[in-house]
């Protein structure tokens, strides 16, 4: 097993439009590491996310996946964008799962496993099943075969999510707020899911506003605040911290909301 | 009322090549059309300014100028640009080009009708531009574009009947031409209006049956 991280990101910066959104991020996703990564709307902690795929582009810095630069090739010192088909081979060990699951409500929960699989990842339509079957067990649906997104709840279709992520076999999985579009009774099934990947040794990044969850299962917890990595360390570490008041007052919120009464 | 109907059976050779004439250009025409507008309408979604730029001047260009005048220069002004064409060729590049500029604006309403989180989803999943186009953005697209597609095969229907001023022997210039040697202006246009009545009706009905095909996994 190598030590070397499986996303390493270097000063990376992001601008839309006049808006600075990062504002030069470094930080490296160790090898069955989960990292946590929360702070207030609007500070690029999705767009941070969303940089490490490549499905937002970025300005300057270095994203490297497992020691290859994404999104763009190095050349005599010079950086040309990369095509798609580069940037897809580069990525792809690199799950994501989206806030809103992305599923495609024209195919059944199988095909939407398992369909990529044998039209992308070289399987055979046979192994891309088995495969797909497994993912689909693992998260609890192997019931759900046939139906189609619509049929499912809320929790139900971001678990297929998982699986469709999941069945591809990748190094690193990627989580975009994966349980804000759920109502509050079903963000458990979801997040147990996620905890059972975690305690197998998935690599993980979730960008999340479950502090319980980060309590509990991440390994580091980064606070993202203004387009910079403010705090980042061991999840008691941050969390219980008093040197950043801007955490300090995020994390503030958080307590008084889930406080029953005042002491 | 005297209707004369042995004009039909005595120059029935002229009107079958007619009639045949017309349904090729219609088909042969809206066909290409479709195929060259889905072709450009997907080349937009990932082009850069220019060619955007480019592809939105042909479409104003073809769909902000009458038909007619787009044959008479495709087939009298074309020369002048090195383009030499018989009739029926002309005609054929003008109904490919015209309707390929109503067909790019359907494909680019039926684009942008998928959410772009699963065009994601799937270049996530590791599928190419090829295949996003005919697993994930066409299968959708169909239920929500085809009745502006049929109502575009209608209309080329009836464009067709303008190809006569470039000297095609199509049914209208067949009718037409039998009608003012005959002066029997009546039963021509009571015919020809019927043939194109009845395509219309097919393509109308064959556009049902599409769409209760392609919409079946919506209907549960």
């Amino acid at each position: 097993m190598t030590e070397n991280p499986i996303i390493e990101v270097e000063g990376l910066t992001k601008t839309f439009g006049s808006t600075e959104v990062l504002k030069g991020v470094s930080l490296a996703l160790e090898r069955s590491q989960v990292t946590c990564i929360i702070g207030p709307s609007g500070s690029g902690k999705s767009t941070l996310l969303r940089c490490l795929a490549f499905l937002e582009t970025y300005d300057t810095g270095r994203v490297e996946i497992e020691g290859r630069l994404l999104g763009y090739v190095e050349k005599d010192g010079r950086r040309r964008p990369a095509t798609s088909r580069e940037i897809s081979d580069v990525r792809r060990n690199v799950g994501f799962v989206f806030q809103h699951f992305n599923l495609w409500p024209h195919m059944t929960v199988m095909d939407n496993v398992a369909k990529p699989l044998w039209l992308a990842s070289g399987f055979s339509r046979k192994e891309a099943r088995e495969r797909a079957l497994a993912a689909l067990e693992k998260v609890g649906l192997a019931d759900k075969l046939e139906d189609y997104p619509a049929q499912l709840s809320g929790g139900q279709q971001q678990r297929v999510g998982i699986a469709r992520t999941l069945a591809k076999g990748p190094h690193i999985i990627l989580f975009d707020e994966p349980t804000s579009a759920l109502d509050p009774e079903i963000v458990g099934e979801v997040l147990q899911v996620m905890r059972d990947l975690a305690e197998e040794g998935m690599t993980m990044a979730v960008v999340t506003h479950e502090m319980g969850f980060a309590a509990q299962v991440a390994d580091r917890i980064a606070f993202i605040d203004e387009g910079v990595i403010a705090v980042q360390g061991a999840p008691r570490d941050v969390l219980l911290s008093k040197d950043n008041p801007r955490l300090v007052r995020f994390l503030k919120n958080f307590f008084d909301r889930n406080v029953f009464w005042e002491n | 009322m005297n209707l004369d109907f042995s004009i039909f059976t005595d120059n029935w050779p002229d009107i079958l090549g007619g009639l045949w004439l017309t349904l090729e250009l219609w088909l042969g025409g809206s066909v290409l059309g479709m195929v060259l507008g889905l072709t450009i309408a997907t080349v937009r979604q990932y082009a850069g300014g220019v060619v955007q730029r480019g592809i939105a001047a042909y479409v104003a260009a073809f769909r902000g100028t009458p038909f007619l005048i787009q044959l008479f220069l495709l087939y009298y002004g074309g020369p002048s640009f090195g383009l030499v064409l018989t009739p029926v060729q002309a005609g054929l590049v003008g109904m490919t080009v015209y309707s390929s500029a109503q067909f790019i604006e359907i494909f680019r309403a039926g684009f942008q009708s998928i959410p772009p989180g699963q065009i994601e989803a799937a270049r996530m999943s590791g599928l190419g531009r090829m295949q996003i186009l005919i697993h994930v953005q066409l299968p959708q697209m169909m239920i929500i574009i085809l009745p502006s597609m049929v109502n575009l095969y209608v209309i080329m229907t009836k464009e067709t009947a303008l190809l006569s001023v470039i000297a095609i022997p199509d049914l209208t210039a067949v009718l037409n031409g039998i009608g003012s040697a005959t002066y029997a202006y009546a039963e021509t246009l009571f015919a020809l209006a019927a043939f194109y009545w009845i395509l219309l009706e097919c393509v109308t009905a064959a556009g049902r049956w599409a769409e209760r095909k392609v919409g079946r996994y919506l209907v549960r």
